[in-house]
């Protein structure tokens, strides 16, 4: 096994610790989602409203302490982390990048070509 | 894994095949390459639909308007609830998860055992849970209007609610049925037919002076434009073509088809990793009972299995922000 678990109290503690975490943020997210607070919704921030981006970072929070955590990444070596992580944010984000990017344009087109998609 | 290895006679030397340079056994690290590759599918299931989202950014179904059922609680406006509760079953359940993993690091049987047992358990509710999901989903709550140009028409009274076609539909006689193989043609058929047709629709909205329509375009604030009620009835009388109830991969009565097409894959394909997910987790827990691990010296299949059943979690805290949330 790759990795030494200390004494089987901390690592319990841990793991309660963490299920307090995921849970206050995902309460958190649905207290947001239902009220949507003006301020956080008018506001613009890279063409998405505050709120939406508030949701995305306390998801990658979420993702962090169930991967680091939950899923043992904290033990494992650097260089199984930085294959498994790395690849994967890297791709993410030319994919996310190339097809918003591209989403976006194609709204343009229908938004302000000459043709009416509304009939 | 010493039961199934097949030993080469070089263990020790630097190729002799036991080198495990990152510290993590063959299964492990393998359980975590496949994991990557499962994330990417997902990853592009995402972001193709943030590809279609942008592409009708100004007119995309609300979440909160879509998803409002909360089981035993008919006709109740609960918007996300029932989600945030599946969300949390799923978290517990991947607590219990790493409780048992972390059990397995004592040796101690009976703990994973139990704990295992309680992670199949939430495992099975959950995808009980969006099978429920998906069946409110396809029978829809109000019905809705197909322009020519597929866009949704839902309609709304003078306080801006969404009414259902049923409560002001008129009735018609009507002597059309269903299309059956044998009726026209072998190969053309229907499914279903919707419970109400177009004209009984806009005779009931004519009767029904306080009644407007909705389109799907969103204004300024995110919210559905209503219409006046003169420009609604040009639009009914224009524009539609069909009845719209409920959603399915061509006709979505909520708004654009694709919503309803991603919803079906990335909810779909997620639910068919849970599904695998609790499979896998009962063959290890039956193996768990039966010793397998205890004689074995290591509960290491248990941490794999746990891995993935992490993984699940970790793509569903995702689908739950990009389709319920944002």
């Amino acid at each position: 096994m790759a990795h030494e678990t200390s004494n089987h109290g901390s690592a319990t503690k841990r793991i309660w610790t963490v299920f307090a975490i995921l849970s206050v943020v995902t309460i958190v997210e649905v207290i947001l989602g239902i009220v949507r607070p003006e301020f956080l919704v008018e506001t613009h921030l890279f063409r998405m409203h505050l709120l939406n981006w508030v949701f995305i970072v306390l998801t990658l929070y979420k993702a962090y302490y169930i991967t680091w955590a939950f899923m043992h990444m904290e033990h494992e070596t650097k260089g199984l982390r930085r294959a498994v992580v790395w690849t994967g944010i890297f791709l993410v984000c030319y994919l996310i990048f190339i097809l918003l990017t591209e989403g976006d344009y194609i709204f343009d087109v229908y938004h302000d070509g000459y043709i009416s998609w509304d009939f | 894994m010493d039961a199934t290895a097949v030993k080469t006679g070089t263990e020790g030397k630097i190729w002799g095949g036991d080198n495990e340079p990152l510290k993590a056994s063959y299964g492990k690290m393998m359980m975590w390459f496949f994991i990557l590759s499962d994330a990417l599918t997902f990853s592009g299931f995402l972001a193709a639909y943030g590809f279609s989202r942008f592409k009708f950014v100004n007119q995309w179904p609300i979440a909160d308007e879509v998803f409002t059922h909360f089981p035993f609680l008919h006709g109740v406006d609960a918007p996300m609830y029932y989600v945030a509760l599946m969300t949390f079953i799923l978290i517990f359940s991947s607590v219990t998860m790493v409780l048992a993993v972390d059990a397995g690091h004592h040796m101690k049987k009976n703990k994973v055992i139990w704990y295992m047992f309680f992670t199949i358990i939430g495992g099975v509710i959950f995808v009980g849970s969006q099978a429920w999901e998906w069946s409110n989903f396809i029978s829809g709550e109000f019905g809705a209007v197909e322009t020519k140009g597929g866009k949704i028409l839902q309609f709304v009274n003078a306080e801006g609610e969404q009414v259902a076609l049923e409560s002001f539909a008129a009735s018609l006689p009507n002597d059309r049925t269903r299309l059956t193989r044998n009726e026209a043609l072998w190969y053309e058929s229907e499914s279903s037919m919707p419970d109400y047709d177009l004209a009984e629709v806009v005779e009931g909205f004519k009767a029904n002076p306080d009644l407007l329509v909705r389109t799907q375009i969103l204004t300024e604030s995110g919210e559905k434009t209503i219409l006046s009620r003169e420009a609604s009835l040009a639009k009914l009388e224009n524009d539609a073509v069909g009845v719209v109830q409920g959603a399915n991969l061509v006709h979505n009565e909520y708004g654009p088809p694709l919503f309803a097409d991603f919803f079906f894959f990335i909810t779909g394909f997620h639910g068919f990793h849970v599904f695998s997910g609790v499979i896998i987790n009962i063959i290890i827990f039956i193996n768990v009972i039966l010793g397998t691990y205890e004689r074995r010296g290591s509960y290491e299949m248990v941490e794999k299995v746990g891995l993935y059943w992490h993984f699940v979690d970790l793509v569903w805290v995702f689908v739950f922000t990009f389709f319920y949330l944002v």
